[in-house]
């Protein structure tokens, strides 16, 4: 025997590690990556693979040969980042454009905040925001998605069309009432199973949900967020839609159109963007509902989950600060 | 176009005016009365905001300096007694000089000197450590090696050197301001006087326990024998719980003691180098160069 | 429907090794060193000096002011030395060496395995025979037990609660105890029941005991008022303020005393070691210790004189496995790692654990990815993620506002984080470090 080790208490660990959870949670986006891969085929393949690369490249060689840090890429965010970024973006988006986007996401918006754990904004989604704002025409050509078989080799000439929430958003400025616009979307089957215009990972709501299971079960993530974003959309557009059903679309359709779901599970459940108290998490859920609604309904662009997450991540800091878990043997002043 | 133009500037110039006016009644009703001498005195001092007088920052001390009667009471470490004799023609008073200061780390135990007898797994503390257990030697006061008091230097006058694992001060840059000392959890750190030609005399060794056991935890551990305090004519050097302490006003930097000591527990610093038996030890070779 | 509390907690492993091993007596050792403090308070002064014969029982240091507890010789023979010898931390502190020479008891001690049933000592006597037995709480704590026997008068009990939870991974003393010692345990509640004036008392027990939890709820069923209650398993469900929210649905308000909401919690251990003191006689110098560890060739629960060498335990127990890189003592959650095998079994020790080099290494800390999972953990309701970053950057002052006196330093926080940042380490630094900062306060 050599020489006893000494430590303090405890002694023992749980199996927990940064690499575990984020495998974790990619595993949970498989089903999503199956459903956007059957219907944007080859697409949505080169998009993928184009975007997890570049996001770990950038990953590997900003903290090795910049800042001369250990690499961080074997616990799997920079892959993860990556995913997250090629299911917001549409599948027929030239490639240097997916690069460009990557850079952003994990230089800009992760590196240059500190790395892993000092972020403010989902770098994710602030790639995916900067590349909306930068080439708007790029990244708002939907295309029509369809079985895997018919578009295998298709990539940039596929045809494309509107988003749901697009043709809503167009109809309604023109002065059409909902419900005829509903008639015209994909029905809500179609929606559920993902079979809409939209961006790669996006369109497959029941994926998403089994992913969500999946988390939930994992303990990976917590309902908060993901119950307290869809339940205040699903409140807040119901109450539109029952004081004017003509001017406002349904609940069902709010919630299964758009990125809704899949920001609500995956991008504002980011460990390092969301609060870190149960009521902070609901606030914080509520806030992304609700501005989410508001940017859909009287804002310029049809969809607006992006934007609600990337607002709330800035009150963050401001909600750990003030809401605070509540204490064992204190009670409410 | 005009009636435009007009009304712009008289909005602008009557806006303009009720703020002179709100912003002149607070500045007089909210006037704070400061001594003037304040700043003057500020400006003496080296503006390190080290705390090192025992106060948050310099204009605490400044404060602190115009308000008491006795300047003696009051030192600034970093300045030294060339910015308390400025600070004290500021303020028209007299001020007694302070012998100079220097930190001093009172412990020698190199790693091969003093064996560890455990390995410590966890946060790299001095204190979290200190706080735990005895450390991973069999000496329970003396360094831990985690350089708290490095981080806690604010004039870069410390490192830790990669040999011994032990805290090294740098004199020339060491304002004694104290906080290594504040910091240090096994108190091994002294402030002593420069002495003469900046040469000092002191028992490099904190520890309390019997001869023999502190021998076992550490070879060169001031053991308590008490032949220093046999040598010493000036009555310089005391003996408690086995550890000889040696009062820098009484010492008159003979030497007698450095060369009886049988653990060379005893440092003596910026001496001229004197002719070394070739089997003494080389690390106190390698203290005398380092000052 | 199991009870529990309600925030945080995880759920480690359990790996109760020795859950039917049955207690073995360890032999008399031959020299045992017993430290004069192994209790909460001021250390006990000692009335013995080198050559005194002591006979086993005899009390060798007086308890000295309230909050202290009295230490007896565990063995009989001569005292060899009263001298500083390092304790399980390093420092040195004040103990007795006793050599052992036969094992002749005093007489007032009644050594028989006989049950006795009717209690005769009034409260008073009862209080004075707990204190002179030197009996602490034996959960770990080694709070005195009679200061916790006598509540400030404002306050009144109204429960006892006996933790049986033995929430820790590995241990089984407390488990064993209430296995084999079920009657006395119930005596020994009744005994405290009349010290405390309470008429209610309810043992708690975590879910995995099964076997203890149908034996003392058929047992009880003779004894008036005195009930068990199965609690779900889950750390740290022993802890004494999330054992009363479990059983009682009250919280103990932060900063208080838990008779605050009119309960009192003992360890079943304690309880034993009251039975012992009120019936018998017998002063607390012995304890169940269980001896574990995956690698350990015979893992088991020892009765053992305090003072006892842990080498000798773990001998008995098979030997220290070859690979060898922890000794704690306690339990893996709470325990402390010893810097040497050469130290005494105190009235504190549960249990003695041996981990393997691969299991004693800490992971190498990694960023914060801000999980929260030392939040949703913390039993308390604190902010574990916060704490460690205030403390790390030495603002002390600010975490006394985020309730650090309020950690039970249970360790949920470093075991769950998936970053492995020692989290615990820096909240006990910053606890000491505000208790400092508040003692000097109070100074001024």
């Amino acid at each position: 025997m050599s020489k006893l080790i000494v430590s303090l208490s405890p002694h023992q660990f749980g199996s927990n590690s940064v690499k575990k959870l984020m495998f974790g949670v990619l595993i949970a986006l498989l089903p999503t990556l199956f459903v956007s891969v059957w219907y944007f085929g080859l697409g949505a393949i080169t998009i993928i693979v184009t975007s997890v690369l570049s996001a770990v490249f950038f990953e590997y060689v900003f903290n090795r040969f910049l800042l001369k840090k250990p690499s961080t890429i074997s616990d799997g965010s920079a892959a993860l980042t990556g995913l997250l970024l090629a299911f917001n973006l549409p599948s027929n988006l030239p490639v240097w454009l997916v690069i460009i986007g990557a850079f952003f996401a994990i230089v800009v918006a992760k590196i240059s905040f500190g790395g892993i754990g000092n972020n403010i904004f989902n770098p994710a989604l602030a790639g995916r925001v900067f590349l909306l704002i930068s080439w708007p025409v790029q990244m708002t050509s939907w295309p029509e998605p369809s079985p895997l078989s018919k578009h295998l080799l298709g990539y940039t000439d596929v045809t494309t069309g509107a988003t749901p929430l697009g043709i809503l958003s167009e109809g309604l400025r023109s002065g059409e009432s909902a419900t005829k616009l509903i008639s015209q979307v994909p029905d809500y089957l179609q929606l559920f199973m993902g079979n809409a215009g939209g961006s790669i990972g996006e369109v497959g709501a029941a994926a998403i949900l089994i992913g969500l299971v999946y988390m939930l079960m994992k303990k990976i993530i917590s309902w908060h967020i993901p119950v307290s974003i869809l339940g205040t959309v699903a409140v807040f557009t119901g109450i539109l839609w029952f004081a004017n059903p003509d001017k406002f679309a349904d609940p069902l359709f709010h919630l299964l159109s758009g990125g809704i779901m899949l920001g609500a599970v995956f991008m504002a459940t980011d460990y390092v963007t969301s609060p870190m108290s149960k009521r902070g998490m609901l606030i914080y859920g509520v806030g992304i509902g609700l501005l989410t609604v508001v940017i859909r309904v009287w804002g310029a662009f049809p969809e607006g989950v992006s934007f609600a997450i990337l607002i709330m991540n800035a009150f963050v800091p401001l909600i750990n600060m003030y809401i605070k878990p509540k204490r064992f043997g204190k009670n409410k002043r | 176009m005009n009636d435009v133009i007009t009304a712009t500037i008289i909005t602008v110039s009557s806006v303009g005016l009720a703020a002179a006016v709100i912003l002149y009644w607070a500045s007089q009703k909210f006037k704070v009365f400061e001594d003037p001498r304040i700043d003057d005195v500020e400006k003496e001092l080296p503006a390190a905001n080290c705390g090192g007088c025992g106060l948050p920052g310099c204009r605490n001390f400044a404060e602190a300096c115009v308000k008491t009667d006795n300047l003696d009471d009051m030192f600034c470490p970093v300045g030294g007694n060339e910015t308390m004799a400025k600070v004290a023609k500021v303020l028209g008073r007299e001020v007694h000089e302070k012998d100079k200061q220097v930190a001093v780390v009172k412990c020698n135990g190199a790693p091969q000197f003093r064996k560890k007898i455990n390995e410590y797994d966890g946060v790299k503390n001095c204190t979290i450590v200190a706080n735990f257990y005895s450390g991973d030697t069999a000496c329970q006061y003396g360094c831990l090696g985690f350089g708290e008091c490095v981080d806690a230097c604010n004039f870069d006058a410390m490192f830790m050197d990669p040999h011994t694992g032990l805290p090294v001060v740098l004199e020339n840059k060491c304002t004694a301001c104290g906080a290594c000392v504040e910091v240090c959890p096994k108190d091994i750190i002294e402030l002593r006087p420069t002495g003469k030609k900046s040469r000092r005399i002191f028992v490099s060794c904190v520890n309390q326990d019997r001869g023999g056991t502190a021998k076992k935890a550490c070879s060169v551990a001031c053991t308590g024998c008490s032949l220093c305090l046999k040598e010493c004519k000036y009555d310089a050097i005391k003996i408690e719980n086995f550890l000889s302490y040696i009062d820098p006003h009484k010492c008159v930097l003979c030497r007698k003691c450095v060369s009886v000591c049988p653990t060379d527990a005893i440092w003596e610093v910026n001496f001229p180098a004197r002719k070394l038996k070739p089997e003494e030890n080389s690390v106190k070779l390698k203290t005398i160069k380092r000052g | 429907m199991l009870k529990t509390f309600p925030k945080g907690g995880i759920h480690p492993p359990e790996n109760k090794i020795t859950a039917d091993k049955e207690t073995v007596t360890l032999p008399i050792p031959k020299q045992v060193i017993i430290p004069v403090s192994q209790h909460i308070g001021a250390p006990a002064k000692v009335i013995v000096k080198k050559n005194d014969k002591v006979k086993t029982g005899q009390m060798i240091a007086q308890s000295n002011g309230f909050v202290s507890a009295c230490i007896h010789s565990s063995v009989s023979g001569t005292v060899f030395k009263v001298d500083n010898i390092p304790d399980a931390g390093g420092y040195k502190r004040l103990a007795v060496v006793i050599n052992v020479e036969g094992d002749e008891w005093l007489d007032n001690i009644d050594r028989s395995e006989d049950i006795i049933k009717e209690i005769n000592s009034d409260k008073n006597e009862i209080l004075k025979k707990i204190q002179d037995a030197g009996v602490v709480g034996l959960g770990g704590a080694t709070f005195p037990t009679h200061v916790k026997l006598l509540p400030p008068k404002s306050m009144k009990p109204e429960v006892l609660i006996i933790n049986g939870a033995e929430c820790e991974p590995y241990l089984t003393a407390d488990h064993r105890l209430m296995l084999e010692k079920s009657e006395e345990l119930l005596i020994g509640i009744k005994i405290l029941m009349k010290a405390l004036s309470v008429n209610k008392a309810v043992i708690g027990i975590e879910n995995n005991k099964s076997d203890a939890i149908n034996k003392l709820e058929t047992l009880s069923e003779n004894y008036d008022n005195i009930s068990v209650a199965a609690l779900k398993t889950k750390y740290p469900q022993g802890g004494e303020k999330q054992l009363i929210k479990a059983v009682t649905g009250k919280e103990v308000p932060s900063g208080e005393l838990p008779v605050k909401v009119g309960a009192v919690v003992q360890n079943v251990g304690t309880v034993f070691a009251v039975y012992e003191a009120v019936q018998k006689n017998k002063p607390l110098i012995d304890r169940i210790v269980t001896v574990t560890g995956k690698y350990l060739s015979n893992p088991g629960n020892f009765k053992v004189r305090i003072g006892t060498s842990v080498k000798e335990l773990i001998n008995t127990a098979g030997g220290l496995p070859e690979n060898t890189g922890k000794i704690i003592s306690g339990g893996p959650m709470m325990g402390r790692a010893l810097i040497t095998d050469n130290t005494g079994i105190t009235k504190g020790t549960s249990g003695i654990l041996i981990l393997s080099e691969q299991e004693s290494k800490r992971r190498s800390l990694k960023p914060c990815i801000r999980c929260a999972k030392c939040v949703e953990v913390c039993p308390m309701g604190l902010e574990p993620f916060f704490l460690m970053a205030l403390s790390r950057k030495t603002l002390f002052e600010k975490t006394e506002n985020e309730g650090i006196f309020d950690c039970i330093e249970c360790g949920s926080c470093s075991y769950i984080c998936p970053s492995d940042r020692p989290l615990l380490d820096f909240i006990r630094l910053s606890k000491k470090e505000v208790a400092l900062i508040r003692k000097a306060k109070r100074i001024k």
